[in-house]
């Protein structure tokens, strides 16, 4: 180097001040560049999360949903189901829901928020296809339990509860989406509670 | 008037000073053997890659709607679309046989001890820009086994505790993986990784020329200046910046004598690399699984998903792992075990030549625990598949435990001053 006069002390002052303001300008170019990796606006639009009516659903009765492109079932349960849901356990692969097929307010014995009210994923846990509401003849399937869902394309059985039987090939609980009740009839797939 | 401009260039750009530094004056060990052309026949498989990629581009659409028609319009319309699209295919298989080849001769030799230490971790970033570009490249058909594949690779990232699902999301870009991730994905495969992996090769090459090549006997060519007799020395001229520094011994020029020996191994590659791609280019549905023959479907999981073959390996870590975080730790674990090589190995003897008999066995058994593995990933999970595969873990892993404990104080061979052999 030269013998120029060097103030060390204020040079090492300027280095700082540059790399740090530098730093910061790095920091915020980067920005844009992660922020593009979310999901687009399009994106986000085709996943936003279903209201659906629940009002007017009998017990007994099934209906469909459409939610990020895949059927959701929504049941109101009567008495009698729920009642009856403990009576099988031990035919079940997972009967207390231990894999994490379900958001943790829906970890319990009858799988939902209200109790009557299942929603889970018409999608099977096998191979994905739509299992059919057996209503009344499910005991054709599994002796002694009146009502489930059947897997017409390799056989895969549920209960009320969407819970899997054992010695099918489906693996695991039917999915309950994320969902939340933001009023009495009113029911939002997509969004747990207290964040919509 | 060619030599005056010539001149000209070279005064402006020293080219002809690298061309002899790095080719026609680069001493390279005499006594190199048939481990040694798989460097040269990875960067035969890199060009092609690289070719064969631009041009499939020309054809290729990244969109969820258009992918997967438009590579069949590559393989049934487009002239030779068929024949580039099948040397893509099969050149990523054969990348990974050579690279691991290639990796398995500096496990023998030693050739990651010091003072190779960069060398092998420019090497082993190579190794790990390449398996994106491969799981990244798989996606962009848009067959079915891409798509769950790289579901179920993706979700690994998901198994991160609390930033998990959020990393997730933004890596797709969607709430499932659809055309969005499909799209980054390619700009990845041809862009940016592309780049990345051609720097890399760049700097370990120039690593490699600055320490010098290992060989097969793992004895050094460069003795400290003015211990060798003249007569010993190497009767070839090399480039000053190797003989300014040392008398260099058992060494000849890398060009004519290792690039003439280097295009017979590359015609016999090419031969097998043709038989495969022009009779087998699906490799009996390991180079090309059969599911991916049907488009994406995000709502039907295939039978059984299965990573293509080079993934294998890593794909039973992460499958005999019970616990999904523990899972991915240990898969990028085994990578990382191979990153700190150098450092697990504390003998100062390089070769396996002259090395204990437990560093042979320990050797050996990883090479055979490395190929288990690799079957079990292609195979269906069973309870004996698993165990099998926890004791193939574990021989893996023990290779480098083994190696950190037994190379302390290791009862070595007396390793001969030159290069043995002709």
């Amino acid at each position: 180097m030269s013998n120029a006069p060097v103030n060390n002390g204020r040079r090492r002052f300027l280095t700082a001040a540059t790399s740090v303001v530098g730093g910061i300008g790095v920091v915020g170019v980067a920005v844009p560049f992660i922020g593009s990796w979310n999901p687009s606006a399009r994106a986000k639009a085709a996943g936003a999360p279903v209201e659906v009516n629940v009002s007017k659903i009998e017990p007994g009765q099934l209906i469909r949903a459409e939610w990020r492109g895949k059927p959701v079932y929504v049941v109101r349960r009567s008495e009698e189901i729920l009642s009856g849901l403990s009576a099988h356990d031990d035919q079940l692969k997972d009967p207390q829901s231990e894999v994490p097929q379900q958001p943790a307010y829906a970890m319990n014995a009858h799988r939902s928020i209200k109790p009557d009210l299942l929603v889970a994923l018409g999608v099977c846990t096998h191979l994905g296809c739509a299992p059919t509401y057996r209503k009344g003849d499910f005991d054709q399937e599994v002796a002694g339990v009146k009502d489930g869902f059947y897997c017409p394309c390799h056989g895969s059985k549920f209960d009320m509860a969407g819970r899997v039987f054992q010695n099918v090939p489906a693996p695991t609980n039917l999915m309950v989406p994320e969902h939340s009740f933001p009023n009495e009839d009113t029911l939002l797939i997509g969004v747990s509670g207290g964040e919509a | 008037m060619s030599f005056k401009l010539m001149d000209w260039i070279e005064q402006r750009l020293p080219l002809m000073e690298a061309i002899n530094k790095h080719v026609t004056q680069y001493p390279a060990p005499k006594n190199f053997n048939f481990w040694y052309v798989f460097g040269i026949l990875a960067s035969v498989v890199l060009v092609n890659q690289l070719l064969t990629g631009v041009w499939l581009t020309m054809n290729y659409e990244p969109s969820g709607e258009g992918a997967f028609a438009s590579v069949e319009y590559i393989m049934r319309d487009v002239d030779y679309g068929w024949l580039l699209r099948y040397m893509h295919s099969t050149g990523a298989s054969a990348f990974f046989v050579v690279i691991y080849m290639h990796m398995f001769r500096g496990m023998m030799y030693g050739s990651y001890q010091k003072p190779r230490e960069l060398l092998w971790l420019f090497g082993m970033l190579i190794f790990l820009v390449l398996m994106a570009e491969a799981f990244m490249g798989y996606l962009l058909p848009w067959g079915n086994m891409s798509y769950w594949g790289a579901q179920v690779i993706i979700s690994i990232f998901g198994a991160i505790p609390i930033i998990g699902d959020d990393l997730t999301l933004w890596i797709r870009g969607d709430y499932v993986i659809s055309g969005a991730t499909l799209n980054r994905f390619f700009a990845l495969h041809v862009i940016a990784l592309p780049l990345v992996l051609v720097v890399l090769v760049f700097l370990h090459i120039l690593a490699l020329h600055e320490v010098g090549s290992n060989n097969p006997d793992g004895t050094n060519i460069k003795k400290p200046k003015g211990s060798v007799a003249p007569e010993e020395l190497s009767k070839f001229a090399f480039h000053e910046q190797y003989t300014k520094k040392y008398d260099i011994v058992d060494a000849i020029p890398f060009h004519p004598y290792y690039t003439v020996k280097d295009l017979v191994a590359i015609v016999i590659f090419l031969i097998i690399f043709c038989g495969v791609m022009f009779f087998a280019p699906e490799g009996g549905g390991y180079f090309i699984e059969a599911p991916n023959f049907e488009p994406a479907n995000g709502l039907k999981t295939p039978e059984h998903i299965a990573p293509v073959w080079y993934f294998g390996p890593f794909y039973t870590i992460l499958r005999i792992i019970p616990d999904k975080l523990l899972g991915a730790v240990g898969m990028f674990g085994a990578i990382i075990a191979l990153f700190m090589l150098p450092w697990c190995d504390r003998g100062v003897v390089k070769s396996i030549r002259y090395r204990c008999t437990a560093h042979t066995v320990n050797l050996v058994q990883f090479a055979i625990c490395f190929i288990i593995l690799g079957v079990l990933g292609t195979l269906p999970a069973s309870p004996l598949n698993n165990m099998i595969g926890v004791v193939a873990s574990l021989g893996y892993f023990g290779f480098f435990v083994a190696i950190w404990i037994y190379s302390k104080n290791e009862k070595t061979k007396p390793v001969p001053d030159r290069v043995t052999g002709k």
